[in-house]
């Protein structure tokens, strides 16, 4: 269309300089539209995220005064599986004996308890291969060839500690936040 | 689609030639809403409220999905749900709150949609069928948007379930079958509000089925325009895109902004506040009232007050559904051969009455059922059916229509038509932007 | 002969009509008119003005922790705030540790089980909880209050017309009923005549009696009319907390929009009449000095005239 103007051969130069800006008005307002697409992207998928209220769960009470030694229970934080185990002294000693470099995910026992607590092995219950909830919390399940937990799903078993020591999952169980209210009372989550 | 000169669609690049041999979805898209569609040139903004009433319709699945994701149908539930997501759930408020007001979005711009083609005879033949389908979408539309509103599960929510279903006990000896077998029980309750639920999600999908046939039915003669002479020659189209694309793009942004003013700045104006009152089936609100888009229709049902012969209560059912079937008739009840309002001196008249009718039903419907409301609607009623059934009948024989444009261009170039893309009079292809 | 039809369906809709409207007007003017005593005593919200008010409306924190103390202190013991956390109460200007305090010293316990004996069992409120109601249910609601039922407040301040302005009005309005107020419309044994209320005799005995009713701690005067504004304020907010969000996500989206707009308009402006019609253009359509030069360039492209 420049062309037809350009036969009228009038001011050449200053339409060149009009096509270019009618040009650039047209890719700004298709690019505004871009821009208003993409926002409201925004909270269409925001939206799926945690809500308000979930995330205000954040914190769980939990007695240990029952627990004997030996024992373990299965709770719930965060709409998931929680161990809180009492390790018996030969368990401790099982679990500090093994040597870190033998660990797929090395850590001991003390980094993975408060101090002075070794006895309280506190742990999400949720396999970290593909998330099944591991044998051994109960009464007479299966702790598996390490006398800790094994996860019956695709046979990873953790020792004492609570640590991979067998099978496909890549990573010790998870050790939440939590802090001692009492020697009977923990607290399950940030800012108790 | 329609036209010997409609472009044919040559792809610009080996990707969507590749993709164009093998499904012909760039084909169909160009064709359709691309540079090979030819529009007359001279539509005017009227024109504009089709593309509008797609675009309501895809924020209201969109958004609808989103919330869906959210809400819970459950009679113990559903309110305390809405209000999860307006407090808790991340930007829920603003979801809702444009799906609430994107109902009301969706009727103004369908209304208008509607109004321009009684105006300019969008119905006549040959798109008759283009019209009826556009009556089966506003049905739709209608269905839905009512049990959308009882989803909240509000006292309005729950006492229009009541009130509307009990429109169907108005029907001789099947009445109360009929009205127990869409509530699923005595009053509404888990039953109803689940299968609302469920049909409100279906419904709209259903909706956008019969959009594509309207369009497709659309297609075929083309799009009509002001002057209501068929399109002659190529000089009278001009692309869909990019002219059609750049009016619609800019004048939809408009739109947008004037619904997001109320969105955002009056979010509950359309909505009743006994809706955030949770639904309590032992007491009725003071003032039952639809929302605005049924006021009209609200107001055609109660204006029948008195028996004759048959009871009141069905005389005001059979009016309220004939008022929309009735157009279903309307090419037929007015065959004029001229289909612009602006060449029908004396139906435009009536056009004009019509449409104050239609407001004064709608502002007596979402009044209280009280003198002089009442009386006012009874009047606005009898002309709205002496309009449709009787005035243009007999207008259509009677009136001098004045003389019409030769073609499209002929109008263009004589200024009749204000807002037509300029004719290149060297008689070349329309000016486009590159 | 559908408009044959049509015209015989027109005139049946029409005469049915027309015999409703009949019977209509004789009775409307037959039949002497009912005194609608409500109607004529009620009255229209007063005005109230809030910070929130407004497209650039916020919320005044000060005054929604004042407007909490009076629901806290004067509401709560009969009107629950179901959709309403404590976690929220940080919204208002809270901070965790004071809303923690809050909500483990409510006076009301939240409804729980005994973990041993799963017996029902209260237990103090955590920042998470919503807050509790103070009746069990309605009937226990009921029976506490006259038959009469204490609604929700969560979201009262949109589920009344007037809304915030309703509150205040009600919460003000109690009055001695007038002395031209036929019998029937009295307030009858627990009813207290206000006008504000729909039908005039409200169950609820005045909240607010007397001034310094409720101890503020930011030094503002409680006088009754400050205490049921500042409730009502709070109340505002309980329906609406996303207020300020809405209120700065709009303005930025309408901003955004009318410059979307312009720029459309230009983009549109630019594809209409680009150069090749500038010629047409500067003829314009509409600019009657210009008719004969379109007229005879029409001629000339072998186009007849209209």
């Amino acid at each position: 269309m420049a062309t037809v103007e350009h036969s009228n051969g009038a001011h050449s130069a200053g339409v060149e300089d009009g096509v270019r800006r009618r040009d650039f008005i047209n890719i700004a307002a298709v690019s505004a539209a871009g821009v208003a697409g993409l926002a409201t992207l925004y909270p269409l998928l925001n939206q799926m995220n945690p809500s308000a209220d979930v995330l205000a769960l954040a914190s769980t009470e939990i007695d240990i005064s029952a627990i004997k030694p030996g024992q373990a229970v299965k709770t719930i934080f965060r709409k998931q599986p929680l161990f809180v185990r009492h390790l018996t002294p030969q368990e401790i000693q099982a679990a500090n004996q093994v040597p870190l470099s033998e660990l797929r995910d090395p850590q001991s026992l003390a980094e993975r308890t408060k101090p002075g607590k070794a006895q309280w092995l506190v742990t999400m219950g949720v396999c970290t291969h593909l998330g099944c909830v591991p044998l051994g919390a109960g009464e007479g399940e299966n702790r598996g060839p390490f006398g800790g937990y094994f996860c019956p799903c695709h046979g990873s078993a953790y020792d004492t500690a609570a640590r991979i020591r067998r099978g496909p999952a890549p990573k010790n169980l998870e050790v939440p936040d939590y802090s001692f209210k009492s020697d009977t009372v923990i607290t399950v989550g940030k800012a108790a | 689609m329609s036209f010997s000169w409609a472009k044919a669609y040559e792809p610009k690049h080996p990707l969507m030639r590749w993709l164009d041999q093998r499904l012909p979805l760039p084909r169909l898209v160009y064709g359709a809403v691309g540079g090979g569609y030819p529009v007359p040139r001279n539509l005017n903004y009227w024109w504009n409220f089709g593309v509008l009433a797609g675009l309501a319709l895809t924020i209201q699945i969109v958004t609808g999905i989103v919330l869906a994701m959210h809400y819970v149908a459950s009679g113990d539930l559903a309110f305390q749900s809405v209000e999860h997501i307006m407090r808790d759930v991340n930007e829920g408020w603003l979801l809702r709150y444009v799906h609430a007001n994107g109902a009301s979005f969706f009727f103004i711009v369908t209304y208008i949609h509607i109004f321009r083609g009684i105006y300019f005879g969008s119905y006549k033949a040959p798109r008759e069928l283009v019209w009826m389908l556009g009556l089966v979408i506003l049905l739709l539309m209608m269905a839905t948007a009512f049990m959308g509103y009882v989803l909240p599960w509000g006292q309005m929510s729950f006492w229009g379930a009541k009130v509307i279903t009990g429109l169907f006990s108005a029907i001789p000896v099947v009445g109360t079958s009929v009205q127990q077998w869409l509530l699923g029980g005595y009053a509404p309750d888990q039953a109803t509000l689940n299968r609302f639920f469920s049909l409100h999600y279906l419904l709209p999908f259903v909706i956008a089925g019969v959009v594509i046939l309207h369009i497709w039915a659309l297609h075929i003669p083309g799009s009509s325009n002001p002057t209501g002479v068929e399109v002659q020659s190529e000089q009278d189209t001009v692309p869909f895109h990019p002219f059609y694309t750049a009016k619609d793009g800019w004048f939809a942004s408009l739109c947008i902004t004037l619904f997001a003013l109320v969105t955002f700045y009056a979010p509950n104006y359309l909505g009743h506040a006994d809706n955030y009152i949770p639904a309590n089936p032992l007491s009725t609100p003071a003032h039952i009232v639809p929302e605005w888009y049924f006021w009209p229709f609200y107001a055609i049902l109660r204006a029948f007050t008195s028996d004759f012969l048959l009871p009141a209560k069905l005389w005001g059912v059979i009016a309220m559904f004939s008022a929309i079937i009735l157009l279903f008739f309307l090419p037929w009840l007015d065959p004029s051969p001229v289909r612009s309002g602006n060449y029908r001196p004396t139906f435009k008249w009536f056009f004009w009455i019509l449409v104050v009718d239609v407001i004064v039903l709608g502002f007596c419907g979402g009044r209280p059922a009280e003198e002089p409301w009442v009386m006012i609607s009874q009047v606005a009623t009898m002309y709205y059916f002496a309009h449709f059934l009787i005035v243009l009948p007999i207008i259509s024989w009677t009136e001098k229509t004045l003389p019409l444009p030769s073609s499209i261009t002929a109008s263009v170039l004589h200024g009749e038509a204000a807002e037509a893309a300029p004719i290149d009079m060297s008689g070349q292809r329309p000016a486009t932007a590159h | 002969m559908v408009r044959f039809l049509g015209i015989l369906a027109g005139i049946v809709m029409v005469f049915v009509a027309a015999w409703s409207f009949g019977h209509g007007a004789y009775s409307f003017l037959t039949t002497p008119k009912e005194r609608n005593v409500v109607k004529e005593f009620h009255e229209e919200p007063r005005d109230l003005h809030l910070a929130s008010d407004g497209p650039f409306g916020k919320y005044d924190r000060q005054q929604l922790q004042r407007g909490f103390q009076v629901y806290k202190e004067v509401c709560s013991s009969c009107h629950s705030l179901r959709y309403v956390a404590f976690r929220n109460l940080e919204e208002i200007g809270y901070n965790e540790a004071e809303v923690k305090a809050i909500a483990n010293q409510w006076q009301i316990d939240v409804p729980d089980i005994d973990p041993k004996t799963g017996e029902p069992k209260g237990r103090k409120a955590i920042p998470a909880d919503h807050f509790p109601s103070p009746f069990a249910n309605e009937t226990a609601a009921r029976q506490a209050n006259n038959n009469a039922l204490p609604p929700d407040l969560s979201l009262i301040a949109k589920a009344r017309e007037g809304g915030a302005s309703y509150v205040y009005s009600l919460l003000t309005g109690y009055r001695n009923p007038p002395g031209n107020l036929p019998a029937e419309n009295r307030p009858g044994p627990n009813l207290h005549y206000n006008p504000w209320f729909a039908n005039l005799n409200i169950a609820m005995p005045p909240p607010l009696k007397s001034d310094g009713q409720v101890g503020y701690k930011d030094g503002t005067k409680p006088t009754v009319d400050q205490m049921a504004k500042d409730v009502a304020a709070f109340l505002t907010w309980t329906a609406e907390p996303r207020l300020e969000n809405r209120h700065r996500t709009g303005l930025a989206m309408l901003i955004f929009l009318l410059f979307t707009t312009v720029l459309g308009y230009l983009a549109y402006q630019n594809i209409w009449h680009g150069p090749t019609s500038r010629a047409v253009r500067r003829t314009g359509p509409l600019n009657p000095v210009n008719m004969a030069k379109r007229d005879a360039a029409a001629e000339e492209a072998g186009i007849p005239s209209a």
